[in-house]
């Protein structure tokens, strides 16, 4: 494995490279289709480069721990403000996640929905593309127009157009404190229901999610206490009906449950995870009903209703399988994920997107982990990854 | 300015070229009179003019497809437009040039409260589409002091910020999908009204690209519920130092607020002899703007006041009622046009870190005594987006130059302290040839290669952005 200390080597490694090259942040999150090629791990490249609280800007190299950059702002009561997750729950992991692996997947956690993706939260980044150039795009301010934003490009573009060596980041505050108000034994309707007046309101929700297993809605609330105190008050008046309201203000309980949440603990024992994206009101009106009855499986709602996680066990698998005169689990899962990507580019749902995000080889091997573009765009992307990475090297294969 | 010698041979077939667009389009929606085309010579970088071959109005994104298909296979450029208040000169024709105006695609498709998202027409102004979900207490967050007039293309294409944006993010944080055609007439649909994209982040990309990737026709964008209330308290300080600092301190104490103002004492001065808003005749002034319920507001004002009075506040004037909240705004809202009643001016917008705020503000006061212009600042201090307002006499000959040098020189210190050339009105051709400045060759090279991407013969916009002998070769082929 190569393993350089500094750009000016990440950028001799790949201008070098002979062959295809599996760009490595941490290895804790092992989305995508698998690749074949020499591993770069972008780890060496680590620590802060500039951290200025007052501006609420941070500078840091690609490969720096996730943990460390935590602790770094932790320090100075700030955080990065889209609650990237961990990963190492749901695969069942073991490395240490990087900066710089949370950006090229945009990784974004509940809080989402009000202070928005990595994307949105990311003011600059330092690459070395396929040619071995290193390139600069933003900066460390946060209102700068100036050229294309490839910044944004970059997030979530998973190594496939450049190997990061720098990111930096426009930071939150972390409030002053929390409260979660929670309607119990809530059915989907009751759910979607209470997650959309939420997010109607006023109230400034920054987490709202639907934990079927349970029965239970969390619509998250920050601030001064005063304001939380308040804005409990004013949604817990808004959901009543059917179902108990109870608000929970400890700061521990509330960081297990968001992190819960965050990391999609609850399929963390599944053999196969995908994640969907779509409007709430679609994902409300459920996958189509054929989808939805086949077989029952377990579900995580966040993004208040935009965001859904699906985990199938082997055992599901293996059962939703004959059905289809499929043979096995894996075989069952590529019925699914097929039929899944299928929905979301049927125009009348109104769009979205499914990803594979866990499963064995075999099934990311066997079909388009990432949801396959219109042509136009896939002829786009194409494009794209020809300017950026002209001898195909970077992560190929793993975005079509 | 330099803009590249027209192409001759486009010109020459400019009959051709109007006819075939007039098979597409519906009766007037083809200009190509040069009384009447003259209308479209320029943005509001009014220095700067030249009337298009022809402009065309289309009505639906099929006839903007159909447009771009033509002049595609004829190459013409094309320079799309929505309502021309380009600060950069973004929306500036060449002589062989169409404009496409997408002034007459303005209709409201659809509301969404329910997913909170509006999709409209591109067309539609900013305000309006405010105004569609007002009534049902919503709101578009990004909104630009040109609202009333500027386009959601317009907005799209600069990432346009506005008074809000410390809190609700700019354009690009607000989009959520786009309906657009490339040069070569093809539609593409991106996003929708869900988030983050499956694939790549096109919508991050096109967003600011300035009219150079592909014509905006439609645009799905996110809405959200207004807040309870808002109140603005103002502060003066003696030095734009304790002023840069009482911001900072505000920041890391976990408030946030809509909207941090600055204004500096010759700006101060011609807002109150033009507006008269009974502002303190001092060396900084702040406006902190915050939202939510009364109490909440009382709370975060509350501790805004205490960290205030922290650095001596020569005034501290917190709004008590909607009049008195008015009375705050009201200097900081007339601060251009009072301006303009001072002589012409120049309108810069840099970024810079904020805490190279007391040094920029200096040496901006050091170069003016250099360049012998008057210079004004107001400033989004919150997210360091600088408006420096250089005063000069259009009349006098050599004052345009002297005040473009100043100008230079001003962005050239903004991308030394660690900042950018332009925060929200975008590179257009008034800063393209400073952009080797803030970038290298192999930058500029990266994003040029976007273009060839969605545009591989430069038809699109192309004498924008990027620095003319560095888009030599592309243009030419
Ligand atoms: C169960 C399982 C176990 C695996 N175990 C291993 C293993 O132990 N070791 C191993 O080498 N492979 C392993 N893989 C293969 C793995 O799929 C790929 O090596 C790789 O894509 C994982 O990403 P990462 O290690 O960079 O993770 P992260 O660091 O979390 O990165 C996430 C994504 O971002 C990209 N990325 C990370 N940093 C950067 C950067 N600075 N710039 C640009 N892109 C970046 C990565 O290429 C990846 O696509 C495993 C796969 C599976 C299914
Ligand atoms: C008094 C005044 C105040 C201003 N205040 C602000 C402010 O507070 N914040 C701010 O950010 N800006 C401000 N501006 C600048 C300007 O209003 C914005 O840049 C605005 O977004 C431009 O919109 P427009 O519709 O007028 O676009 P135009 O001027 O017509 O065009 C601007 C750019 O967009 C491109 N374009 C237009 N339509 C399309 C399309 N359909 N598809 C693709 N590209 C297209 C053009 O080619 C051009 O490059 C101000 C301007 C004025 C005159």
């Amino acid at each position: 494995m190569m393993r350089p200390g500094t750009e000016a080597e990440l950028a001799e490694a790949v201008a070098a490279a002979a062959g295809p090259l599996r760009i490595l942040g941490g290895g804790t999150r092992p989305v995508g289709r698998p690749v074949e090629g020499e591993a770069l791990s972008v780890a060496g490249l680590s620590g802060v480069v500039l951290y200025e609280p007052g501006a609420l800007t941070l500078v840091v190299r690609a490969g720096t721990p996730l943990e460390e950059v935590e602790r770094v702002l932790a320090g100075e009561g700030q955080r990065l403000a889209f609650e990237p997750m961990d990963h190492r729950v749901l695969l069942g992991g073991s490395g240490v996640p990087t900066i710089g692996g949370v950006v090229a997947g945009n990784v974004s956690g509940p809080r989402r929905v009000q202070a928005g993706a990595c994307r949105d939260a990311l003011i600059g980044v330092r690459f070395v593309d396929g040619r071995g150039a290193v390139i600069r795009n933003g900066g460390r301010v946060m209102k700068n127009v100036t050229g294309y934003d490839l910044v944004k490009l970059m997030a979530g573009s998973r190594g496939t157009l450049g190997v990061l060596s720098e990111v930096a980041f426009k930071l939150l505050p972390v409030p002053e404190s929390v409260a979660t108000v929670t309607l119990h034994e809530a059915d989907g309707a009751r759910a979607f229901e209470a997650m959309t007046r939420a997010m109607k309101s006023p109230f400034e929700v920054s987490g709202a999610a639907w934990l079927p297993g349970k029965g239970e809605v969390h619509l998250r609330l920050e601030g001064f206490a005063g304001s939380v105190a308040y804005r409990a008050g004013r949604l817990r008046a808004l959901l009543a009906g059917p179902g108990e309201v109870t608000v929970e203000t400890g700061a521990e309980a509330n960081a297990r449950l968001w992190r819960a949440i965050r990391d999609v603990e609850a399929l963390a024992g599944h053999a196969f995870v995908w994640r969907v994206s779509m409007a709430p009101g679609a994902m409300r009106a459920g996958l189509r009903a054929d989808l939805d009855r086949t077989a029952r499986f377990d579900r995580v709602v966040d993004w208040a209703g935009g965001l859904c996680w699906i985990g199938m066990t082997e055992a599901q698998a293996a059962d939703y399988a004959p059905r289809f005169g499929a043979a096995d689990a894996v075989a069952g899962a590529i019925r699914f994920h097929r039929d899944l990507q299928a929905e979301m580019a049927d125009p009348e749902l109104g769009g979205g997107h499914a990803t594979l995000v866990k499963g064995p080889e075999a099934l990311r091997a066997a079909v388009p982990v990432f949801q396959p573009e219109p042509a136009p765009l896939a002829a786009l992307a194409r494009g794209l990854r020809a300017q950026f990475d002209p001898r195909g090297i970077l992560n190929p294969g793993l975005m079509g | 300015m330099d803009m590249p010698v027209p192409n001759a041979a486009v010109i020459a077939k400019k009959e051709h070229v109007v006819a075939r667009l007039a098979e597409v389009l519906p009766e007037g929606a083809v200009i190509h009179d040069p009384a009447e085309t003259r209308a479209y010579e320029c943005d509001a970088l009014a220095a700067y003019r030249c009337p298009p071959m022809a402009a065309v109005l289309p009505g639906s994104t099929a006839e903007v497809a159909a447009v771009l298909r033509i002049c595609h296979e004829e190459g013409v450029p094309v320079v799309p437009r929505g309502s021309g208040t380009s600060l950069a000169g973004g929306a500036m024709p060449t002589a062989d040039s169409v404009i496409l105006g997408v002034a007459r695609l303005n209709r409201v498709l659809e509301v969404d409260y329910d997913n909170r998202v509006i999709r409209v027409e591109a067309g539609r102004t900013n305000l309006s589409v405010t105004g569609a979900v007002e009534a049902d207490g919503f709101f578009y967050a990004p909104d630009p002091s040109s609202q009333l007039a500027c386009a959601i293309a317009g907005n799209i294409a600069m990432n346009s910020g506005g008074a809000h944006c410390l809190k609700y993010g700019v354009t690009t944080n607000n989009l959520l999908g786009v309906t657009l055609v490339t040069m070569d007439g093809t539609v593409v649909e991106i996003g929708g009204a869900y988030m983050d994209a499956g694939g790549y982040d096109w919508l991050g990309v096109i967003c600011g690209s300035e009219g150079q990737l592909g014509v905006v026709t439609e645009a799905t964008l996110r809405i959200l519920p207004k807040p309870e209330g808002a109140r603005p308290v103002l502060m003066g300080f003696d030095s734009s130092e304790v002023a840069g600092a009482c911001v900072a301190d505000i920041i890391k104490a976990g408030v946030l607020p809509v909207a941090i103002e600055f204004m500096d004492r010759p700006c101060i001065r011609a807002t109150e002899a033009f507006a008269g808003a009974g502002y303190p005749d001092c060396e900084a002034l702040l406006i902190v703007e915050v939202e939510g319920s009364p109490a909440e507001i009382d709370e975060q004002l509350g501790l805004i006041k205490q960290i205030a009075r922290r650095h001596d506040p020569v005034e501290l004037r917190e709004s008590g009622s909607e009049a008195e909240s008015a009375a705050i705004w009201k200097g900081r809202k007339s601060a251009f046009g009072a301006m303009g009643q001072l002589g012409d001016y120049m309108c810069l917008d840099g970024t810079i870190p904020v805490s190279a705020l007391p040094h920029v503000l200096r040496r901006i006061g050091e170069m003016s005594a250099e360049f012998g212009l008057g210079v004004a600042n107001v400033f989004h201090a919150g997210d360091g987006n600088m408006h420096p307002l250089i005063l000069f006499d259009a009349n006098t000959p050599g004052d345009l130059e002297r005040c473009e040098a100043f100008g230079a020189a001003i962005l050239k210190l903004c991308v030394e302290v660690g900042g950018c050339l332009t925060g929200e009105h975008g590179v257009g051709i008034e800063k393209r040839d400073l952009m080797g400045v803030q970038f290298d060759p192999v930058d500029l090279e990266a994003q040029m290669r976007v273009k060839d991407v969605f545009d591989p013969g430069w038809l699109l916009n192309p004498a924008k952005v990027f620095p003319l002998e560095a888009s030599a070769g592309r243009r030419a082929g």
